[in-house]
């Protein structure tokens, strides 16, 4: 009758306590799990630079024969020193939308079917921000309509990311210029970041993503705009294979009212810095202390 | 408190700037636009000004004609353009040099060329040419650590109506749907 205390012990709601076959069935599954992650497929992240070029070699020679065009996928590093961070002028969006398709583009997003990175949300001025009022969808003639300003919404890049802690198996992270990236082959399609994640910036292939044949950026980054398989979440990098190399994001190119803006935070003579220290400067969302590096501005 | 303190200063400073022994008004030379980040020493590049197609040179038409300075709407040339920019007030020799046809002018008289006319509309538009100099006001390409490219303020609005077009948006997204059923 000696274990007969240990059973009440382990029915006691309080107390937690395991049997020695429980015990050590666990352990040999902790072990082998252990085993499995160490010998199996290994994170890109956590590979060698060596091993890790002859992945994407693998990877660039995958594409080139699917797609029948050479596709580079570089792994260009983070710039020492860089933090990237981004403004958006309120004032300024007229909500034309000319971002979100030179994202698309840029990106190799899924045409069909449609995914992107970049919501412009129309919100009333009587309102203010406020997202039960906002309309995606909205397709007047000519923007801006009156009485209405515009919101456009992506990855707002956070510091204190909930997408990157929910993540069950690593495959999402934040970079060390800042950028929160996915291993798009860790990646397993749980969409627990998508739950996560509460700005809607995440985006997932539900099926076979397309792209027109000759339409596809063939200079791609490894965690970024590579074409992405079926079954992955995907979002904004803020062009990592664009700003890694010292160029502006695609989006900030693209919009005719210069509503964009982008730099580095670290650097004093930024743009961004300026923007920070000179205008009235919100982030979405605040209360949930997601610590954006995505800034939404005034300029007037 | 901070709110009623600022006129306040402000004031003084302005009033301390004022008794301040000022040089004659000799035109303040302006610094070419702010680099920016890391690039530094190089200046940012600026398109050519956006002139209509064959207007310029204005001398090729002005040179021999006789200055006229009174106030009134044109009828044999240029009767395209429909000033919207604070009409009441202004009109074609107020930015435009009537002496150097190819030239245009700030109040101070100074001759400005259509190049850096962002100094023109800077003597109203302050905060905005101060913006735009940080690369905060108006759109950059190029490298955001390195050479930028500028646009002037003429590129995106038409000094003589300078309001901002309204344009058409692109398609709207497309509403989501369940996989596997029909648009």
């Amino acid at each position: 009758m000696k274990h007969l205390p240990v059973m009440n012990q382990a029915a006691d709601p309080g107390e937690s306590a395991c049997s020695r076959r429980q015990f050590a069935s666990i352990a040999a599954a902790a072990a082998a799990g252990f085993l499995l992650t160490a010998c199996g497929p290994r994170r890109l992240r956590e590979m060698p630079k060596a091993r890790l070029r002859q992945a994407l070699d693998e990877m660039e020679r995958e594409y080139a024969a699917k797609r029948g065009m050479a596709v580079q996928v570089a792994d260009t590093p983070p710039m020492p020193d860089v933090l990237f961070g981004y403004a958006l002028d309120l004032s300024r969006c007229i909500g034309c939308r000319r971002c979100v398709y030179a994202c698309v583009e840029e990106n190799n997003l899924s045409r069909d079917p449609q995914l992107h990175w970049i919501r412009v949300l129309q919100m009333e001025k009587e309102k203010g921000v406020d997202f039960r009022h906002a309309d995606p969808y909205y397709a007047p003639a000519e923007v801006p309509e009156e009485g209405h300003f515009y919101v456009p919404v992506a990855c707002q890049q956070c510091r204190n990311a909930p997408c990157v802690k929910t993540c069950p198996t690593g495959a999402t992270w934040m970079e060390p210029d800042g950028i929160v990236v996915i291993d798009y082959d860790w990646c397993i399609g749980c969409r627990c970041c998508m739950a996560a994640c509460p700005y809607g910036a995440r985006h997932f292939n539900w099926a076979e993503p397309r792209i027109p044949a000759g339409e596809l950026n063939p200079a791609t980054h490894y965690l970024g705009n590579r074409p992405r398989p079926n079954g992955v979440v995907e979002k904004c990098t803020f062009c990592i294979q664009r700003v890694r190399k010292g160029r502006y994001p695609a989006c900030v190119e693209v919009c005719p009212v210069g509503a964009r803006k982008f730099g580095n935070l670290l650097d004093k003579d930024s743009e961004i810095r300026y923007i920070i220290e000179n205008k009235r400067v919100l982030v979405l969302k605040q209360e949930l202390n997601t610590l954006p590096k995505f800034f939404y501005f005034y300029a007037t | 408190m901070k709110r009623l303190a600022l006129p306040g200063v402000l004031l003084v400073a302005l009033a301390a700037l004022a008794l301040e022994d000022a040089p004659p008004s000799k035109p303040i030379p302006t610094p070419p636009p702010r680099a920016g980040a890391g690039g530094g020493e190089e200046h940012p590049e600026v398109p050519p000004p956006p002139f209509s197609e064959g207007i310029f040179p204005c001398s090729g038409c002005h040179a021999d004609m006789k200055v006229n300075r009174t106030r009134r709407p044109l009828t044999e040339m240029h009767d395209d353009i429909t000033l919207r920019h604070d009409e009441e007030h202004r009109w074609c020799l107020d930015c435009h040099d009537a002496n150097d046809r190819d030239w245009l002018h700030l109040a101070s008289g100074e001759r400005v060329p259509f190049e850096e006319s962002y100094r023109l509309c800077g003597q109203c538009h302050g905060e905005k040419l101060r913006d735009w100099r940080a690369g905060v006001h108006g759109r950059r390409t190029g490298d955001w650590n390195g050479h930028k490219r500028y646009l002037l303020c003429a590129h995106c609005h038409n000094p003589h109506k300078p309001r901002f077009q309204a344009l058409e948006p692109k398609p709207a997204p497309l509403p989501p749907r369940r996989p596997g059923s029909e648009p």
